[in-house]
């Protein structure tokens, strides 16, 4: 299927996603799309199936039924079903972890420099002979590795080892780690997770400014109700492992449907 | 005194759980016993003591993990860091290694001919453990390819040490790899099983295939290598392989060191720490786990066709277990990953109990214990490794990068 | 016809013995998620636990039956003692730890082990006493197969069957489950994780003890050696069922016994191991999960 250029203006593309667990359909063909530059935000009550859904189009999972297609840099499109994770990323998807999922004990710089390694080409024997083309591609990677760094406001503490950062600083190095893979969309699975007011203001700025000056699309799960009002687009509801819901954020918070799946959270917003 | 009376359990325990194996013995062809209470009596002091260095240690350590954690270099780091100092180090244990042969005999020579092998042997592990964290038991599988590699090669066909070289490196890789592509993809307990038993079949098929490997009885007179198509004395030879093996641990150093600090050694490290964040991250999971794989084992491959030229004779006995488990402490107790670590493992696997002979019996009762101790208080090893630093002049806007 | 049913008979001794050993490793990689690499050495000394006290006793002049119980009885005692220390020492300071280091703790206390058993006592095999009489109603049957083999089986039968009526139905059992399915929930509703792991390497060990009597009581010889082979083929079995399901432990070491009987009897008895380690191999590659495990989803 890659290569078939149909007119497509999505940068992602998902129809009718399924993802069976055994006789448990945790996600329940569910469409959605991502346009350029966008944000767009996936809610809905803890086991809704959201992070399932990242996990079926990250390729961590290898999704029961439903049409995965993404826009490459090449301007290609790419099917993206049932491949492996790194080659989904190679695809131009990255993504953050719920849980944070960093390199413990590399250095911040390195750990962002693993992003790159998809971009880059170097083999054993270049690794050993150092030649020019090595060794300016090391260059290439560690300096914009920096770049990121110094943008995400981390510059300051690349040499420090990952597991010592300090909670708020970690989240944001994992999304650091996933710009390094020069994606044109970025999965942010919760990002505000644990992060008090202020950090979450920082975030969202970070953001938007990821957005708007790289270029890059974002979707994003969240519980902060706050920052995805803020923020987002449009906007996904999902509730047990269906689609509820989709609109602008004003559309989702006078939803009835929305309310009712919520009922008992509480929406401040 | 709640600390020393804890300490005296734990003793009258350990004297009951060692009661029949250390004091009673029989002898069964006279048919008496012979009871070594005062073994007991050893047994409960020494005990008493280990127990309260033991949990003083372990309380050290939980407090340890409280606190933040320090960032303070080491000696070894310190060394390693500054290039005067490292040049001077190492030029000087170099300057040292190359007057040796001349005035010593050739048993010593012999003796750092071994403990350079492992030294080798440990780098190469230490691709596959330490660096890309697969913890391989059958290492000694590849070490024997390659030295059966040469001595099948040498007297069927009479093919030279160097020629053999090449061969026997990279038939360690290719078995490395047929094995590598069905396993790698089991977690990393499994693949210790799944290696530990492949290392068992070379033995065992070694052992049993007479027609093809000449059995338990081995193959003997395989050439020594030969310098420039000359042959040499037998104690020119022991130096000259000594001086090879120099050159191989500087090369091995070298190449390890550039390959921990390339593309391919950080996706090895990021994929030890986390596998799903690494493959998230775009590094390809089963090409990069195959490429340690594969690595680690042509270095095994290389060491055994050199075993079986220094020793001229070899049978399956050289490869059993017992061997992958030498090699791996050599890499535990070092410090996994650290290129430091594994020399000075190496060094202290072969060289102590070479040196005190009373020891060499207790070897393996230690090292195993060793390693029981090491995963407990210290599990970075002796040297632990550290990334490397880059340093940015953030006055540049377009931020260099030097070293 | 008759040497297929030796060949069986056979297969099945070897397998009930391996099924003793992989019950030990099956619970505790359920519980704690380690292969325990010193098990092989519990079931070796085990087994020079009960030589050591057979020969005192039989010097001294005890009737056979009861030195085999006494033997027995202290073989599980002490083996259930070296089993629950070896927890404490090497696997509870690494609960938390990276997966590598218990493994690498553990395989550096079987290598202590070996040479400690090796050290304090000797490296020869060791003549093992005979201790279960030749019973006359086997007297027929004896040349395939011998009252030693029968009690190996009939052992380990009656030893599934009350370890299966203990998880399943006591309150200990009841927390292994919970414990094995979900440690930190386990500790939430109030159970004592640290005990139901002590007690599982306890019931493990003593299984092991049990094997290694029979074992030694069959063969007939010991060394200290003889707990590293026995210990990967009891683990191959663990694997081969599915390893921490318990009735998958038996099945594979029953297949595990039969594939070894026949292979040897039919093909060539040179290859014995090869042919274990070669199943291990091949069912890792083809069914990681094993024939009654679950394959498990990776949590992200």
């Amino acid at each position: 299927m890659e290569g078939l250029v149909d007119n497509m203006e999505h940068i992602l593309d998902v129809k009718g996603l399924t993802m069976d667990f055994g006789g448990l359909r945790a996600v329940d063909s569910v469409d959605l799309y991502v346009d350029k530059q966008e944000i767009v935000a996936l809610i809905g009550p803890n086991g809704a199936g959201k992070t399932t859904f990242f996990n079926c189009i990250t390729g961590i999972y290898n999704p029961s039924q439903g049409d995965i297609r993404a826009l490459t840099h090449s301007g290609a499109v790419a099917r993206l079903n049932g491949l492996k994770p790194n080659r989904v990323t190679e695809r131009g998807l990255a993504r953050t972890f719920q849980n944070i999922r960093l390199f413990p004990t590399m250095t911040v710089l390195e750990n962002v420099m693993i992003g790159k390694h998809c971009r880059m080409k170097a083999k054993v024997l270049g690794a050993l002979f150092r030649d020019k083309k090595t060794r300016a591609e090391e260059l290439k990677a560690a300096n914009e590795s920096y770049d990121i760094l110094e943008k995400i406001g981390l510059a300051n503490v690349c040499d420090e080892q990952a597991c010592n950062l300090p909670y708020g600083d970690q989240r944001k190095l994992e999304i650091a780690r996933a710009m390094a893979t020069e994606p044109s969309i970025l999965l942010l699975d919760e990002p505000a997770a644990g992060m008090n007011p202020q950090e979450t203001v920082e975030l969202t700025d970070l953001i938007r400014q990821i957005r708007n000056e790289e270029n890059i699309s974002i979707l994003l799960i969240e519980h902060d109700m706050k920052l995805v009002m803020n923020l987002s687009e449009r906007i996904y509801v999902m509730d047990h492992g269906q689609k509820i819901a989709e609109g602008t954020p004003i559309e989702i918070r006078n939803n009835p449907e929305v309310i009712k799946a919520y009922l008992g959270e509480d929406m401040d917003a | 005194m709640d600390y020393m009376l804890k300490s005296l359990k734990v003793a009258i325990w350990f004297m009951f759980l060692t009661f029949p194996v250390v004091v009673i013995k029989v002898n069964t062809i006279e048919n008496v016993v012979i009871w070594r209470w005062h073994n007991m009596f050893y047994m409960g002091i020494s005990i008493f003591f280990v127990s309260m260095v033991w949990r003083y240690f372990l309380q050290r350590k939980e407090m340890s993990g409280k606190k933040e954690k320090t960032d303070e270099k080491t000696f070894t780091q310190s060394i390693m860091e500054n290039p005067v100092m490292f040049k001077s180090v190492s030029g000087g244990i170099l300057a040292v290694l190359c007057v040796l042969p001349f005035i010593t005999d050739s048993y010593q020579i012999n003796i750092l001919t071994v403990a350079l092998m492992y030294i080798v042997l440990g780098l190469g592990l230490n691709i596959v453990v330490g660096l890309a964290g697969l913890l391989d038991l059958g290492f000694v599988a590849f070490y024997a390819v390659g030295a059966y590699t040469y001595a099948l090669l040498n007297h069927h066909f009479g093919l030279s040490f160097w020629i053999v070289l090449p061969i026997g490196g990279s038939l360690a890789a290719i078995f490395g790899i047929l094995l590598g592509f069905p396993v790698l993809r089991l977690r990393g307990d499994y693949l210790a099983i799944v290696t530990l038993g492949f290392g068992e079949i070379i033995r065992l098929v070694l052992e049993n295939w007479n027609d093809f490997s000449m059995g338990p009885s081995g193959i003997a007179n395989i050439d020594r290598p030969t310098f420039f198509g000359m042959d040499l004395t037998l104690n020119q030879s022991t130096i000259y392989i000594y001086f090879l093996m120099i050159l191989f641990t500087i090369f091995t150093i070298f190449f390890v060191n550039r390959l921990q600090n390339s593309r391919i050694g950080r996706a090895w490290l990021a994929l030890r720490e986390d596998e799903t964040a690494c493959q998230a991250m775009g590094v390809g999971k089963t090409r990069t786990k195959l490429m340690a794989f594969a690595l680690g084992a042509a270095w095994a491959g290389l060491m055994g066709v050199v075993f079986a030229a220094k020793t001229t004779f070899i049978n399956p006995a050289s490869f059993t277990f017992l061997e992958s488990a030498i090699i791996l402490s050599v890499v535990v107790l070092g410090g996994m990953g650290s290129i430091p670590g594994v020399i000075l493992g190496a060094l202290i696997m072969i060289l102590l109990p070479e040196y005190l002979r009373a020891f060499s019996e207790y070897r393996m009762l230690v090292f195993g214990g060793a390693m029981v101790v090491m995963m407990v208080f210290r599990p970075q090893g002796l040297v632990s490794n550290f990334r490397r630093k880059y340093s940015f002049h953030s006055a540049d806007t377009d931020g260099r990068f030097g070293r | 016809m008759e040497y297929f049913l030796e060949l069986f008979l056979g297969g099945l001794t070897r397998g009930s013995i391996y099924a003793l050993i992989a019950l030990g490793y099956t619970m505790v990689y359920g519980i704690i998620q380690l292969i325990n690499f010193a098990h092989g050495e519990i079931y070796m000394i085990g087994a020079f636990t009960a030589l050591i006290f057979a020969s005192v006793l039989s010097i001294l002049g005890w009737p056979a039956l009861a030195i085999f119980v006494v033997a027995t009885a202290a073989a599980v005692l002490y083996s259930s003692a070296y089993g629950y220390t070896i927890e404490k020492i090497a696997y509870t300071p690494l609960r938390n730890a990276p997966r590598l280091s218990p493994l690498i703790s553990a395989i550096g206390m079987s290598l202590f082990l070996q040479n400690y058993v090796l050290l304090a006592q000797t490296s020869d095999f060791l003549p093992f006493p005979q201790l279960i009489p030749d019973f006359e109603f086997m007297e027929p049957i004896s040349h395939i197969f011998s009252s030693a083999e029968l009690a190996i089986v009939l052992t380990t039968v009656i030893v599934m069957l009350l370890l299966t009526y203990y998880i399943k139905f006591t309150n200990m059992g009841k927390a292994m489950r919970a414990t094995a399915q979900d440690k930190t929930m386990a500790l939430l509703i109030g159970i004592n994780v640290d005990r139901v792991i002590s007690v599982t390497f306890i019931i493990g060990s003593s299984l092991a003890a049990l094997g290694g009597v029979l074992i030694a009581n069959h063969i007939g010889q010991v060394n200290f050696y003889i707990g590293f082979i026995a210990g990967i083929k009891a683990f191959t079995a663990a694997v081969l069922g599915g390893i921490g399901s318990i009735p998958g432990a038996v099945l594979g070491a029953l297949i595990l016994g039969w594939t070894e009987s026949f292979a040897t009897g039919y093909i060539s008895s040179d290859y014995e191991d090869v042919f274990a380690f070669g199943l291990l191999v091949l069912i890792l590659i083809f069914r990681p999960a094993g024939l009654l495990g679950r394959s498990e989803t990776k949590k992200v």
